[in-house]
C-alpha cells in the first residue's frame, strides 16, 4: 500500500498519532476535518494499515461502510482516506517518549531520533497478544510455539507455514480463523482447545472454521505441557475441573510440530505508562473522557489501546471522537467538560468512556462477566434509584454491549455518578 | 412421504447460536420442517445451510516485485461450500507479478464455478522485497 513518507518532518505538528492502524488513521482524518492543519501518523511497520493488512478474512466494515469488506480492503479504504487529507504518514518509525509538554521522541529511518513538538497527541498503538508465558505452560522451550497472531502474518504476508500438524490453544476468533487458514494451506489442524466451557469466538467462527473442516474444539480442556527438544513434538492436553484445575489422571497427549496460542490481547500502552496516565485495571488502558481524552490534557486515545474491541467498526467510531477532540483542542477550541462518573456495577466488567455529559449524547460501550439471558441494563443512581432501564435478550462476555445514551435519558439526573448494572438469568451452557 | 432424516446446524445469526434441526425427506428431496430458530433469520439460514451453502473464499496467491511474498485475495461472491478446498488447491499454483490493484482479476471463472478470484489490496512493485519466499 502507498504511504506517505514525508522527506522532512516538521518541528512542530498539531496533532501526532502514535500508530497508523485503523484507530490513528482515522482520528487523524478526524483530527484535521476539526481544524488540525498538519497531522502526523506514526508507525512502525513499514506500511500504515495495521494488524488489519494480515487479516485477509471477511467480516469488516459492516457498520462503517455498510459492505462487508476483507482486512485489507478495510485498512486501504482507510489509509487512502488519510492520504487524500494529505495526513502525513511516516513508518518505519517509532515514538520512544512523550514527555509532559507533548514533545514526542520519534525515531525515524532517515532522520535518527528527533524532537516533535505537538499540540495534541492522539494514543492508537493497539494492542499485543498474550503469550505462551502469559499463560504459564510448563515444558520444555522448542521451536514450533506461536502467537496465532504471529502465525497469521507468516502465512499471510511471507508465505511461510508454521508447520505441518498444528494443535491450537484457545478458541478466540485469531485461533479459529488459523485453524481453517492452516487448514486451506494443507497444514493439518489436530484440534483446537479451549479452557473455559464455551467457545470464545463468534458462531460464525465456529461453524465456518472448524464445522467446515471436521476440526474438533475440545471446550474445558486446556495444554498442560509442551514436549519437544528443537521441534514441538506433542503436547499434553488435560480437561479441567470446574475451578479451572487441570485433571491430569485424565490427560492425553496430541501428537502435533505446531503449538498456536490465542489466548487474548493486552492493550500496548507502555507509552501511556510513562507519562503516568491514570490507567483502568480492567481494561489496561487509560481512563478516558467522552471526548476520549485521558487524565493529561491534550493527550487522547482509541481503538484497542483503550479496550480490545471486538469489531473494528466500533474502533473506527471511537478514533473519529478521539480526532475530532484532538483536532479541537489543537486549535484551541475548549472542550466541553463530563459531569458524570460512570461506575462499573452488577455483572459488568468494565464500561468505556468512563466519564459522560448529561447535555450530550453518548456511545458507552461495557463488557459483562457472564453469559446471561432474559437481561435488563440499568443506570442507576448513587441513592439507589433506577435512572434508565433497557431491556437485552443476552449478553455475553465476548461480545461487547453497546449503549446509546440520549441526553433526554438523564435530564432528571442531578448526581456526580451512575452505576451500570446487567442482571439476568444465567445462562452458562 | 419417504424416509426422514434430521440435519443439525449451529446459527451464525447471533451469539445465541440456535441449534437448527432440518427434517427432509429422502425421495421427495424435500424440507418437511425446520425446528429450534428463535427468528426468522435463523429459518432462512437452516434452510441455506441445508440446500445450497456458500462460502466467500478468502485466501493468498504468490506475488512477485513485491514488498510482501503473497497477494491477499477473496472470491468475487460466495462460492459452493464444497469447491472451498479445491479452490485453494488450484490457487497454490498462481504466481502474480507487482504492481496489482485491488479488484484485479487474477483468476476468471476458477474451476469452472463462475466465480473469479480478485485481489484484496494494491501492491506496488518493489525493488527489495521485504521478505523472500522460504
Amino acid at each position: 500500500m502507498i504511504t506517505s513518507n514525508p522527506r522532512h518532518l516538521r518541528g512542530s505538528y498539531d496533532v501526532i498519532v502514535v500508530g497508523g492502524g485503523p484507530a490513528g488513521l482515522e482520528a487523524a482524518v478526524a483530527a484535521q476535518e476539526a481544524g488540525a492543519d498538519h497531522v502526523l501518523v506514526v508507525d512502525r511497520e513499514p506500511e500504515a494499515g495495521g494488524i488489519l493488512l494480515q487479516c485477509i478474512h471477511c467480516g469488516f466494515g459492516l457498520h462503517r461502510f455498510g459492505e462487508e469488506l476483507t482486512g485489507p480492503e478495510y485498512a486501504q479504504r482507510v489509509v487512502k482516506q488519510a492520504l487524500a487529507h494529505r495526513i502525513d504518514i511516516v513508518t518505519d518509525a517509532f515514538v520512544l517518549d512523550i514527555d509532559l509538554q507533548r514533545r514526542v521522541k520519534l525515531m525515524t529511518r532517515e532522520e535518527g531520533v528527533s524532537l516533535v513538538e505537538a499540540r495534541a497527541v492522539v494514543l492508537a498503538m493497539g494492542a499485543r497478544e498474550r503469550t505462551r508465558a502469559a499463560a504459564r505452560i510448563p515444558g520444555a522451550r522448542p521451536a514450533g510455539v506461536f502467537t496465532a497472531g504471529m502465525a497469521q502474518r507468516l502465512v499471510n504476508l511471507y508465505g511461510w507455514l508454521p508447520g505441518r500438524r498444528a494443535a491450537i490453544l484457545g478458541s478466540g476468533d485469531i485461533g479459529l480463523i488459523m485453524a481453517r487458514r492452516l487448514t486451506l494451506e494443507g497444514v493439518e489442524v489436530a484440534g483446537v482447545f479451549e479452557l473455559m466451557p464455551h467457545p470464545n469466538g463468534l458462531n460464525r467462527n465456529i461453524v465456518q472454521c472448524l464445522h467446515d473442516f471436521d476440526i474438533p474444539l475440545h471446550l474445558s480442556t486446556t495444554v498442560v505441557e509442551i514436549h519437544g527438544h528443537n521441534r514441538v513434538e506433542k503436547v499434553t492436553v488435560a480437561p479441567v475441573d470446574g475451578d479451572l484445575r487441570p485433571q491430569m489422571e485424565r490427560a492425553w497427549e496430541v501428537e502435533c510440530d505446531t503449538l498456536l496460542v490465542s489466548i487474548g490481547l493486552i492493550p500496548e500502552n507502555e507509552l501511556s505508562e510513562q507519562l503516568r496516565l491514570r490507567m483502568d485495571p480492567v481494561t489496561r488502558g487509560p481512563v478516558v473522557t467522552s471526548a476520549m481524552e485521558c487524565s493529561l490534557n491534550g493527550v487522547f486515545a482509541c481503538g484497542n489501546v483503550v479496550h480490545i474491541h471486538d469489531l473494528v467498526d466500533f474502533v473506527s467510531a471511537e478514533a473519529m471522537l478521539a480526532g475530532r477532540s484532538a483536532g479541537l483542542f489543537a486549535i484551541g477550541a475548549p472542550l466541553r467538560p463530563d459531569n458524570v462518573r460512570l461506575l462499573p456495577g452488577e455483572n459488568v466488567a468494565y464500561c468505556v468512556p468512563h466519564t459522560i455529559s448529561t447535555e450530550r449524547e453518548h456511545t458507552v460501550y461495557m463488557r459483562t462477566r457472564r453469559i446471561l439471558e432474559g437481561c435488563r441494563l440499568r443506570l442507576v443512581a448513587p441513592d439507589g434509584r433506577i435512572v434508565y432501564e433497557k431491556r437485552l435478550r443476552y449478553v455475553f462476555p465476548a461480545e461487547m454491549v453497546n449503549l446509546k445514551l440520549k441526553p433526554a435519558i438523564l435530564q432528571h439526573f442531578h448526581d456526580d455518578a451512575l452505576r451500570i448494572d446487567i442482571v439476568g438469568r444465567s445462562a452458562e451452557r | 412421504m419417504g424416509e426422514i432424516v434430521t440435519v443439525r446446524y449451529l446459527c451464525i445469526g447471533c451469539p445465541l447460536g440456535c441449534r437448527l434441526e432440518v427434517d427432509e425427506d429422502l425421495e421427495e428431496h424435500a424440507i418437511v420442517e425446520v425446528r429450534g430458530f428463535s427468528c426468522r433469520r435463523g429459518k432462512e439460514y437452516a434452510i441455506q445451510e441445508h440446500t445450497a451453502p456458500q462460502r466467500m473464499v478468502t485466501t493468498t496467491v504468490a506475488i512477485d516485485k513485491a514488498r510482501w511474498a503473497r497477494l491477499p485475495v477473496r472470491t468475487s461472491r460466495p462460492a459452493p461450500k464444497d469447491k472451498v478446498l479445491e479452490i485453494c488447491r488450484a490457487l497454490r499454483t498462481v504466481r502474480v507479478s507487482a504492481p496489482i490493484a485491488s479488484g484485479d482479476i487474477i483468476v476468471r471463472n476458477v474451476l469452472n464455478t463462475g466465480v473469479n478470484i480478485i485481489a484484496t489490496r494494491d501492491m506496488v512493485e518493489w525493488a527489495s522485497p521485504q521478505n523472500i519466499e522460504a
